[in-house]
């Protein structure tokens, strides 16, 4: 990736946005970097791309989690056992080739703490630098986003905030003239986790949002095609799959170059889950489609 | 309530519940809401006393709590550090220690703003054990989280909490400690918000409950302001209480902030070492006020033990009611500004001080407390006889001045099988031959 024709070739505000829109309905999916290696989330990276994820968000492992659930939070402590650490990250993020745009995902304990003094603008800066295009930061509410919006602006980072279901009036347009790249739309009260239905506060906060511009992508249990294509179909642009792909990921166990597996007894061997990951994404991005061949279906008739 | 040494400065994008450049609000979206729901019932209800709030808070601390606590002259310590010592005697509140003022009043709260059911963390069980007994006496369904190594450590807590009616979860991640608990309460609060009040036991957290558990918890420090001109004439020379998260410390400092003849001294764990070990994770103290560097935890931005690279360390301390990461961010700013001298007093010192006043006053004190007891022999001790730790910035010892409160956060009743155990791998110049508990 490169930093060239962010917001010019496409027509679009940014890369991300670009994204969304011309691969719409758009599949954005998310793994923990390091978990359990980084050379193995370069090779789950890779798999994501091939199977049709538009945008990537890697998970940069935080100690204290507390916007996840179960799944996520094991990945980020094998994350963290792996030894993984910003910089590691950062070369990673600046070793992967993907069609798909890269966002980092972490808490802002790891942003204000990259540089020598507490601030925010040597991360985005780094970040920038190995060609990430965007940052969510899910303990950061628009009303502490003063700092970080200025610095995303100086860099051309898209900054992703959160919408939860509890979100309204005066403080949904707060965060909504901060936001860039996309809204995420957080499906239901609660942590990150593979669910098995789609919530209905999906569909009040996806009404919510019909009057602002900006794309908008659901997650926070989205784990299946079906999701994908009911969450397309209720007006989404995008749907975004995290602890489903995780699972994939710890079912597999240690595997990759680094952590040999010769004394683990896994039930599936570990190169497949590579190819585990790409089949995940090729359901999820069908569902999406599905979602919205059926809009246009409705419109049809 | 005083409000000039507050340093709140909503700016345009909404940033509120600051002291200085720590405070602030750094949490999930979803928990938005219901903190500014809180701010809002916090202001009209405690600020503001609507519905006659505080005045049943105050008629519930005094009948079912037991407020006012004495101070009481402690005159064998007196008699040693030949000056007059006074001990705030939170230890004799209902419930063995200082967190029922905080959970009374935030289960109190809940109920005033049609709240269904209270969840809180718990490390040590103390403030488990209080938001229980609160959510008993007003009669609400109350959940705690506990770190499994915490459950396993603190077992007659657990009894208390069970036998108050309260549910005891264990949190199995990480050290099992209080900073998962919390992390666990968070996830809770954030699915359940609507109809739930997460109770914060100490002045940490997002704004408003550094506010807002410092108000409940400024009894300690009105009464003792009170108490002591009354006995004494005159207002302290110093004043000591120990410092995890910071609850009984702002308690205990607030009503003094604007007295600048009275020194504060914030005393913190030093556990076994003050240096962080990065590579294993690990912080073996809890002196966060006096090690730390600034961060976010929690929601709020303080002073933290932490590595280079942001993530958060385990911190360490023989008391488990002081062994955690971070510290209220009023009490980080406090310290930044000069007005509170922190003081680090190790694992050593405050077992020593735990026997030391066990034995010469009838008064078996917390762990904790025992921390402020122990950096009370250090300052003001007899020569050579000082147990280890480390003496407050830009202070000396011996400088306490002729007139002393120490604050005794809470009975020590809970910690007798830990002080044994440490006890007898030490040479603790106070103790007892604990030998003799074996017979």
């Amino acid at each position: 990736m490169t930093d060239a024709g962010r917001s010019t070739a496409s027509g679009y505000d940014s890369d991300i946005e670009a994204a969304i829109r011309e691969h719409h309905p758009a599949l954005i999916t998310y793994i923990t970097a390091g978990d359990p290696s980084l050379a193995d989330t370069k090779a789950y990276v890779e798999a994501l791309d091939r199977g049709g994820a538009d945008l990537i968000e890697l998970g940069l492992p935080f100690s204290e989690p507390v916007a996840e659930g179960a799944t996520i939070q094991a990945a980020i402590n094998r994350a963290l056992e792996a030894g993984t650490t910003p910089e590691g990250f950062f070369e990673l993020v600046a070793d992967l080739e993907t069609e798909a745009p890269l966002l980092v995902m972490t808490y802002y304990n790891m942003l204000l703490q990259y540089g020598a003094e507490p601030d925010v603008r040597p991360f985005v800066e780094r970040a920038a630098e190995a060609g990430l295009s965007g940052i969510i930061v899910p303990d950061l509410p628009a009303e502490e986003a003063d700092p970080l919006r200025a610095a995303c602006d100086d860099t051309g980072l898209d900054l992703v905030f959160i919408i939860a279901p509890t979100t309204e009036g005066e403080r949904l347009d707060r965060i909504m003239s901060h936001v860039s790249g996309f809204a995420y739309v957080q499906a239901r009260l609660g942590t990150t986790g593979a669910r098995a239905n789609v919530s209905g506060a999906t569909h009040d906060s996806l009404a919510r949002l019909s009057e602002y511009d900006v794309p908008k992508a659901v997650g926070f249990g989205v784990s299946e095609g079906d999701h994908a294509a009911e969450i397309i179909d209720a007006g989404a642009d995008g749907v975004i799959v995290g602890s489903a792909l995780v699972d994939i990921i710890a079912a597999h166990g240690p595997a990759g170059s680094e952590t040999a597996s010769r004394s683990v007894a896994s039930s599936a061997a570990p190169g497949d889950a590579a190819a585990a990951l790409e089949a995940k994404a090729e359901e999820l991005k069908r569902g999406a489609r599905r979602g919205a061949d059926s809009i246009t279906d409705d419109h049809d008739e | 309530m005083s409000m000039e040494r507050e340093h709140d400065d909503e700016s345009a994008s909404g940033r509120t519940g600051t002291f200085g450049d720590y405070g602030g609000q750094y949490v999930p979206e979803a928990l938005m809401p219901a903190l500014q729901e809180l701010e809002d019932a916090y202001e009209r209800y405690v600020l503001e006393n609507e519905d006659g709030f505080m005045d049943e808070f105050r008629e519930r601390l005094r009948d079912f709590g037991g407020r006012p606590t004495p101070l009481q002259r402690a005159d064998r310590l007196s008699e040693r550090y030949d000056r007059d010592i006074y001990l705030k005697r939170e230890d004799l509140l209902h419930g063995g220690a200082h967190k029922l003022n905080n959970a009374l009043g935030q289960v109190l709260l809940a109920k005033y703003m049609g709240k269904e059911r209270i969840i809180a963390e718990t490390g040590a069980g103390q403030h488990g054990t209080a938001t229980a007994m609160a959510a008993a006496h007003l009669d609400m369904p109350c959940e705690i989280y506990m770190g499994r190594t915490d459950v396993n450590r603190q077992r007659p807590n657990v009894y208390r909490m069970r036998m108050n009616g309260a549910e005891v979860n264990p949190v199995e991640a990480g050290s099992g400690t209080l900073k998962e608990a919390i992390n666990e309460t968070m996830r809770d609060w954030a699915t359940t918000v609507e109809r739930t009040h997460y109770v914060i036991g100490s002045v940490v957290g997002p704004h408003p409950f550094p506010k807002m558990v410092r108000d409940f918890q400024a009894v300690i420090g009105d009464e003792t302001r009170t108490q002591i001109r009354e006995t004494a004439g005159r207002l302290p020379d110093s004043v000591i209480a120990c410092a995890g998260g910071g609850s009984n410390t702002m308690g205990t400092f607030h009503a003094f902030v604007p007295d600048d003849e009275v020194a504060l001294y914030a005393v913190e764990a030093g556990g076994s070492s003050l240096e962080i070990d990065e590579d294993a994770g690990l912080a073996p103290n809890s002196a966060t006020l006096s090690t730390g560097t600034d961060g976010v935890l929690h929601g709020a931005m303080t002073k933290l033990l932490q590595g280079t690279d942001g993530q958060i360390v385990e911190s360490h301390s023989v008391s488990a009611g002081l062994d955690y990461a971070g510290v209220g961010p009023e009490l980080s700013y406090l310290v930044e500004t000069g007005r509170v001298v922190p003081a680090t007093v190790d694992d050593d010192a405050a077992l020593d001080g735990f026997h030391r006043l066990s034995r010469l006053e009838g008064i078996i004190p917390a762990l904790e407390s025992s921390h402020a007891l122990g950096y009370l022999e250090r300052a003001a001790g007899p020569a050579g006889e000082t147990a280890g730790g480390h003496r407050p910035r830009d202070e000396g010892h011996g400088d306490l001045g002729d007139l002393v409160v120490v604050t005794v956060s809470g009975r020590g009743d809970k910690d007798l099988e830990t002080v044994l155990e440490e006890t007898e791998t030490r040479d603790l110049e106070a103790a007892p031959d604990v030998e003799v508990f074996d017979g």
